[in-house]
């Protein structure tokens, strides 16, 4: 497709350089990539070690491994602020968007390479701030809903900063992406060639934009109202604690899909390379995603039907909220339309994303339930959301996550892993999670409320099955990053070839890694990004 | 626990539950669809040589409208089905019996028409409908009882009404949904539905009946005070086998001798005891926060009494 | 969307994207991200909106208490130093370095006594015991002007900037006034915002 094809002679990789210097000043898009992986996988695994330690804490109605319930409450106010704020929101649209975004439109580096490092540096101050708070952790969930988080004893107002600050580093940004996509295609890569992985990079981009500073002031008025008592949230001097979760889910819904439409985009790359066929419905994948992103700013009031909003807004929002399904039923359905007729290799990270959707599917439906209001009204706030939940940024953004990292593990790091252990990993990974999660539908259904640091007895029997899950995902995690790690560590383990799977898009038209500023010579594109097996048809044709 | 949703006690269980049906029968056959055709397609169109033929396929209009169209209808007849039953659930009929619900962290408090009032245990009559009338003293709660298929947020600042009419006579847990603080999970209450005859007993029944499903003779004031700690909400803040949780444990406590917030000490006796339950703040013990409220008009003094033989016996 | 002339350009210029690339994305960025500001302003202009229908008595009673006179003359600066910066902006694209650095510096000038007419405003409410948590209204008033100061000052150190990069004689050749160019429309954005608040939290009634 392209005729960008590397000159070998003046080839120095980007990881060539050493020292802590060349790291923390880099401007070079896939360095910065890198810098915000490690930190990001290792929020990811600290929120995996509170989660290990909650799943523990449930295996019995009492309360026996946390010394109070006060501290189980901290663990999950942990969990969910990692996970969301520090590893799920950032994660795959800064580690992935930076790594792959100038190279998949042929370009040398993002628009504004210095403000990209600035977006990292503000990263690490927002978590530097985190960890700070840390010593005095907050206990109010991850939602921090009023007038709870202004009248609990525990100190909000450090965690709440850090989370606003990461807020300025996703929107610096999503605007550097913006305006990379537009002004810095290479020539012949247009609208209609874009990888899909480009398109869901810009609809995250637009959410991150649009969200983001709503969710800043939200927080910025909590830190407000602890420290000057302003009472815009609390009814005693006039406030209304709902005001906060209109502004918090006015972010927080979009930010749903800043979460997971980056892994739409990393599933639409992987499925036509392994099944060596063109994605299916390219228009309708990369639309819906907008589709989603613009639809998903009015439909914040479904975290809230229960809070005695009013019948209209009710029906209001959950119509919207079917309307949100259609768009990603229609991506379920291309992806696996995709497979027709093709050729399948079952590459790790091609199960990753395969078993991606299956699980969506299971958090896209159990969606449903939730946006029907009378069944809201019975499951809201028990263990079915977070099922649901966890499907959806589990089974959806953490497989697209893992499936990314095999996919392009060669391209990022110049090695290669053991491909046995990687689908071994992924086994323990796939059957973890359900065992992990699945019976938490059924909890939910029986009435089990979220959030419990101890239950009725009548719960044990599901609490217990889940805990054995965590503990098998917990172990396929870490044979994952153990078989991932390794690699690196060795002076050998490097690729045959640059491009192994015989991919079409342009990251894959350098060497692995890619040198300093990726082409020599910016390529000029000739055709779509996915036209596997266009040219054996075409002969066919002829014939 | 045999069925995948818990037993429907209340009116509005049934149209809840008729549509939770239909959702799922819809999400299981997209759902076994789906893995089927995925999984029927990996095995097929597995790679089997290198050189395996694959078509170019890059849209095909008439397939993708179906596909948007049949989710759409469905998702259309979902949305409309569950307005119709959120509206059921909404709207209480007028001759509905009214209950004053005041929720605090972290317990419930009842107050009947006749003037009654009860804690963390609520009295309904079967086939009665019910309509209460919720507040919140401090943070958000939610009323839920599993078996009756509502819920409703309880907001500080303000009145938000539920209404069902229970169906079956049992007891029925009330939790609380909404993340409230650290006695959340243990914001649990009973929700006592009892047939037109106890009801009218338990309504001219004294003060030392009140509470009590079982005749109080019965068992011991041990017993029965054991009873007490965990149906009045004791067990939210105090436990009894020595953890610290918001106020001092109950293990041990009895005769022992506390640090009061002044500097001055106290014995625990029966009526220091009996003076901390309607009292709270009379005589605060150093480093416990004041959140405990007056169980003054809630507690008998009879149930006082047995709630402190029950505290003796905890060694 | 044609890049093919851009990007040959740029591949002459190694790294560097050329200049026209450079300034259309500086000039796109900064509109993006003044979209942003307007967003975090907008959640307090929400919050403005549903008190202000819920207690229309007490912002009327409440705004009585705000200095107009001094709430004018800050508007009068402030619309002042948008024209400067306009015209800074125009110097730089004359390639004028002394004019603008003496707009630069009338725009600083402005910017800061809009700051100390603000510091006695802020005093005087203290003095007569006004305090963000007073009411909703004066909550509303010390976040919004607060936010507002906020950005103010970070104009100031955007403009200060300015001035030492024009000093260096950095927006000599071509096109290189861009910093300028977007510098300007931030504080233009910082105005804007202020014309918004003004009437908003003065002028009620």
């Amino acid at each position: 497709m392209a005729n960008g094809v590397m000159t070998q002679t003046q080839y120095i990789p980007y990881l060539a350089q050493k020292g802590l210097k060349s790291w923390i000043l880099t401007t070079d898009h896939k360095r910065i990539g890198i810098l915000y992986l490690v930190t990001i996988s290792f929020f990811f695994m600290i929120g995996g070690l509170t989660a290990l330690g909650m799943r523990y804490e449930l295996m019995t109605p009492e309360l026996d491994f946390f010394r109070s319930t006060t501290e189980y409450n901290v663990a999950f106010t942990l969990h969910g602020s990692l996970m969301v704020f520090f590893f799920i929101v950032p994660g795959i649209a800064a580690s992935f968007g930076n790594f792959l975004l100038p190279l998949m439109i042929g370009a040398r580096d993002v628009a504004f390479p210095r403000i990209n490092l600035l977006s990292f540096w503000i990263y690490l101050a927002g978590t530097a701030i985190l960890l700070f708070a840390l010593m005095q952790p907050a206990d109010t969930g991850w939602t921090f809903y009023t007038p709870y988080s202004i009248q609990t004893g525990a100190k909000v107002i450090m965690i709440t900063l850090g989370v606003f600050v990461l807020g300025f580093s996703s929107i610096l940004t999503g605007m550097n992406f913006i305006v990379t996509i537009h002004k810095l295609r290479a020539p012949g890569m247009t609208w209609s060639r874009l990888p899909l992985f480009i398109w869901a990079s810009y609809a995250t981009a637009i959410l991150q934009l649009l969200a983001t500073p709503v969710v800043g002031i939200t927080l910025l008025l909590l830190i407000a109202e602890r420290a000057f008592d302003i009472g815009f949230f609390d009814p005693a001097k006039g406030g209304d604690p709902i005001l906060f979760q209109n502004f918090f889910w006015f972010y927080s819904h979009p930010a749903v899909y800043i979460m997971i439409i980056p892994a739409f985009g990393i599933i639409s790359e992987i499925i036509p390379v392994f099944a060596r066929k063109p994605i299916f419905g390219y228009k309708a994948i990369a639309y819906s995603s907008f589709a989603i992103a613009i639809i998903s700013f009015f439909v914040w009031m479904h975290h809230m039907f229960v809070s005695g909003i009013s019948e209209t807004a009710a029906a209001i929002f959950s119509f919207l909220t079917m309307l949100v399904a259609i768009p990603t039923a229609i991506k379920v359905f291309n992806w696996i339309a995709t497979l027709y007729k093709g050729s399948i290799e079952f590459h790790s990270s091609m199960l990753y994303a395969l078993s991606f959707i299956v699980l969506f599917t299971i958090g896209g439906l159990t969606g449903v339930y939730l946006g029907a209001l009378a069944i809201d009204v019975h499951l809201h706030d028990t263990y079915f959301i977070v099922a649901h939940m966890h499907y959806v940024m589990i089974g959806g953004t953490v497989m697209g996550f893992f499936g990314g990292l095999h996919f392009w593990y060669q391209k990022w790091f110049g090695k290669v892993f053991n491909e046995l252990t990687a689908k071994a990993a992924w086994f323990l990974v796939f059957v973890g999670f359900n065992v992990t999660f699945f019976p938490q539908f059924f909890m939910g259904f029986q009435g089990m409320p979220r959030r419990y640091a101890t239950y009725p007895a009548e719960y044990i029997s599901y609490h217990a099955i889940s805990t054995y899950g965590s503990w098998i995902l917990g172990l396929g995690i870490l044979i994952m990053t153990v078989n991932l790690l390794l690699p690196l560590m060795k002076k050998s383990n490097y690729p045959k070839s640059s491009n192994p799977y015989g991919s079409l898009s342009l990251e894959w038209q350098v060497p692995s890694p890619p040198p300093h500023e990726n082409f020599d010579k910016i390529p000029t594109v000739t055709d779509w990004t996915y036209s596997y097996g266009k040219n054996r048809s075409e002969a066919n044709a002829k014939k | 626990m045999s069925t995948w949703i818990p037993e429907s006690a209340s009116n509005l269980a049934a149209s809840v539950d008729n549509i939770t049906l239909f959702v799922t029968i819809v999400s299981v056959f997209f759902f076994v669809l789906i893995s089927a055709v995925l999984v029927g397609f990996a095995i097929k169109y597995r790679r089997k040589s290198e050189d395996q033929e694959t078509a170019y396929i890059t849209h095909n209009s008439l397939i993708e409208t179906i596909w948007t169209i049949i989710p759409a209808i469905l998702l259309m007849v979902i949305f409309a089905w569950g307005w119709i039953a959120f509206k059921e659930l909404r709207n209480p009929p007028a001759e509905a019996i009214e209950v004053n619900v005041v929720a605090k962290q972290w317990l419930w408090e009842f107050e009947y028409f006749t003037g009654k009032k009860s804690l963390n245990e609520l009295f309904v009559q079967q086939n009665k409908p019910v309509r209460l009338i919720m507040r919140s003293d401090d943070v958000i709660h939610s009323f839920f009882v599993p078996q009756f298929r509502v819920k409703q947020d309880i907001l500080p600042g303000g009145y938000q009404q539920l209404w069902f009419t229970p169906t079956k006579v049992g007891t029925f847990d009330l939790l609380c949904a909404e993340y409230c603080g650290s006695g959340h999970s243990q914001m649990l209450a009973k929700v006592n539905v009892l047939s037109p005859e106890a009801f009218a007993r338990w309504e001219k029944g004294d003060e030392l009946e009140e509470g009590a499903v079982v005749a109080a003779s019965s068992i011991s004031p041990v017993e029965r005070g054991k009873d007490l700690y965990s149906q009045r909400g004791c067990l939210a803040c105090h436990s009894i086998d020595g953890k610290e949780v918001i106020g001092p444990t109950f293990k041990n406590l009895y005769g022992k001798t506390e640090i009061l917030q002044d500097g001055s000490s106290v014995l625990v006796d029966e009526n220091y005891l009996r003076e901390s339950i309607y009292e709270p703040e009379a005589k605060m013990v150093k480093g416990y926060p004041p959140t405990m409220p007056s169980f003054k008009g809630i507690l008998s003094e009879d149930e006082v009494t047995a709630l402190i033989e029950y505290i003796k016996t905890l060694k | 969307m044609s890049t093919t002339a851009q990007h040959a350009e740029s591949h002459a210029h190694g790294h560097g994207l050329g200049e026209t690339v450079t300034h259309n994305a500086a000039k796109f960025g900064m509109w993006l991200f003044l979209g942003t500001e307007i967003l975090l302003f907008g959640g307090l202009f929400a919050a403005y909106a549903l008190f202000r229908a819920k207690y229309p008595d007490l912002f009327y009673e409440s705004h009585k208490k705000l200095d107009i006179s001094l709430g004018t003359i800050n508007t009068i600066v402030l619309i002042f130093s948008s024209f400067t910066m306009a015209m800074a902006v125009s110097a730089a694209q004359k390639r004028n370095r002394k004019w603008l650095m003496i707009l630069l510096g009338v725009t600083f000038i402005c910017a800061a006594a809009f700051g100390v007419n603000k510091y006695f405003e802020y005093s005087a409410k203290f003095h007569h015991d006004i305090f963000p948590d007073t009411n909703i209204f004066f909550a509303l008033y010390f976040m919004m002007t607060g936010l507002h100061m906020l950005h103010v000052f970070l104009g100031m150190g955007i403009i200060l900037a300015l001035i030492i990069m024009a000093k260096q004689g950095r927006f000599k050749e071509g096109n290189r006034y861009t910093p300028v160019e977007v510098g300007g429309l931030y504080w233009h954005l910082v105005d804007l915002i202020w014309i918004y608040l003004f009437p908003l939290l003065y002028l009620i009634g």
